[in-house]
């Protein structure tokens, strides 16, 4: 019982702070301190909320933001795992492309939006682009640095034991790489949806960024406010199912046992 | 009480001491004038080296004395430069050696039982695999620990668990690369009085590497003292079995081993 309740004090302490802001915002604003064209109160927002829910207009932008973001996030985390694997595992290829790779790294992936605004104009395929870069690097980096740091001796028992080259990738490589590609997961769920947004405020007919930029326009600062909201939640909640893949996935790793 | 038989050998010998070791029957495997270089740094010279089935021998000497390469040649980790290691019949198949290294080298994200398995990769699978894997982990003591994770074992667990690894497909020759020397003194006998146990019973070949003088000939029928990449002294220890830690005889083959380590 008294586990049960720490457990339940652990999983909801997070949320103290938030709901405290939030609490002193709506004061300060009823208190006339914060002025409504500069910051509504939060229950102006929750009416924004309300009105764009019932309208259906909310949900539909949710949904094509989504719909957006994983489908980069599946081609550039395909990509960048594919190529990760492939350059952990061969020197010949890492040696062939990692350099090219690493410069291009350094590019600001959203630096590339005038171009890729010409090359794709502003339709689907820019913003899948983009996504897929931005989410390719943390994921192929990672990748990568797991499976280079894979423990040699852990090889060479592999070796011992007669296992096959099978074998070795799927019981000794791939878990011990496991923990660095989901650091590489974390970071590029971050980065999916950053990109996704600046990419949506610049150029969208639809989806989260194009409401907010569409409410900045005709000065609905409510609906600015809860589409910031909006984003930090569906962060949240990317990174929530993150951690409780990993903590599925790595039981093992002292770090995830409970007892 | 036997007097202890010193043979102390030319490196160049190429034939075994004349007398013959106490457990005579077939050669498990032999080095025959086996030289390593690795660079211009010859690490073994013209090791000529006969073990019998069933024999435990201890190879000690000082560190980087080779010992540690004749073990991994010999587990076939690496080839030797020149010379070769004729293996008998019963440990003509690379998977009937098995080594054992001083970390116990599990795996950690798979149970207890699950690193048992990899022992059998290539020989046994399934269910049948499961049920000779608990039966070992049983056998060196483990019997309920099959189910935890390799982080919650102690060292000495740990070990045991690398053991029963390294005995479930019933190798011919077990080499052992100083593999309580990570242990504490405590851990240590018990584990020594674990292998002693086990070997005994199963009758594989065991080649310790240890620079625990004391391990060496508790443990061992035969002990090879090697200096700078020859052996210096191949000396049997006739001491009935089970063995008492420290007991006046092991005392008087250490004392021989140690002067002769350090020339007295």
């Amino acid at each position: 019982m008294r586990s049960a309740l720490r457990s339940f004090g652990h999983s909801t302490i997070g949320w103290f702070l938030p709901f405290l802001l939030l609490a002193g915002w709506e004061g300060a604003s009823r208190a006339g301190l914060i002025p409504a064209n500069v910051l509504p109160a939060p229950t102006a927002v929750g009416e924004a909320f309300w009105k764009l829910l019932l309208s259906g207009e909310l949900v539909e932008n949710i949904r094509i933001s989504t719909l957006r973001a994983l489908s980069g996030f599946a081609v550039g985390g395909a990509i960048g795992f594919a190529l990760g694997l492939t350059n952990g595992l061969s020197s010949l290829s890492r040696e062939l492309t990692d350099t090219t790779l690493q410069m291009i790294r350094n590019i600001p992936h959203l630096a590339l939006i005038p171009l890729v605004i010409l090359w794709f104009g502003i339709d689907e395929e820019a913003k899948l682009f983009l996504v897929a870069l931005g989410v390719f690097f943390p994921i192929y980096v990672n990748t990568l640095l797991g499976i280079q740091g894979v423990d040699p001796q852990l090889m060479e028992m592999g070796r011992i034991y007669g296992m096959s080259r099978t074998q070795l990738f799927l019981r000794v490589i791939l878990p011990g790489a496991l923990p660095s590609i989901f650091v590489g997961l974390r970071y590029a769920l971050g980065i999916m949806w950053l990109t996704l947004i600046v990419a949506e405020t610049i150029s969208a007919s639809s989806g989260l960024g194009y409401m907010a930029m569409q409410a900045r326009e005709f000065l609905l600062i409510d609906v600015v406010v809860l589409s910031i909201l909006i984003y930090a939640l569906l962060g949240k909640l990317a990174d929530s199912l993150a951690r409780l893949l990993e903590r599925l996935s790595l039981q093992w790793h002292p770090a995830f046992q409970t007892a | 009480m036997t007097a202890a038989t010193i043979v102390a050998r030319k490196s160049y010998a190429t034939t075994t001491p004349a007398y013959t070791p106490a457990p005579q029957g077939k050669v498990s495997f032999s080095f025959r004038n086996v030289t390593k270089q690795f660079g211009a740094k010859a690490v073994l010279q013209g090791i000529n080296l006969e073990v019998y089935e069933g024999q435990f021998i201890a190879v000690i000497g000082k560190s980087g004395c080779g010992k540690s390469t004749l073990l991994r040649l010999l587990a076939g980790l690496d080839k030797p430069t020149s010379g070769e290691i004729v293996r008998g019949a019963a440990a003509l198949d690379q998977k009937r050696t098995r080594i054992m290294f001083q970390e116990p080298r599990l795996l950690p994200w798979a149970r207890v039982v699950a690193n048992v398995d990899v022992g059998l990769t290539g020989i046994e699978r399934g269910e049948l695999a499961r049920k000779k894997s608990l039966g070992i982990l049983a056998e060196v003591g483990l019997a309920d620990r099959g189910g935890e994770w390799p982080s919650v074992l102690s060292g000495g667990q740990r070990q045991r668990v690398a053991l029963a690894r390294a005995l479930v497909g019933h190798p011919s020759i077990l080499a052992l690369d100083e593999p309580l020397g990570a242990l504490d003194a405590l851990t240590r006998i018990e584990m020594q009085q674990l292998l002693e146990r086990i070997w005994l019973e199963k009758k594989f070949t065991a080649v310790l590497v240890t620079h625990d003088v004391a391990e060496a000939v508790a443990l061992a029928d035969r002990v090879i003292v090697i200096d700078s990449g020859r052996i210096a002294l191949d000396l049997q220890i006739p001491v009935e079995r089970p063995r008492r830690h420290a007991s006046p005889e092991l005392v008087i083959h250490e004392r021989q081993i140690l002067d002769k380590l350090y020339n007295r």
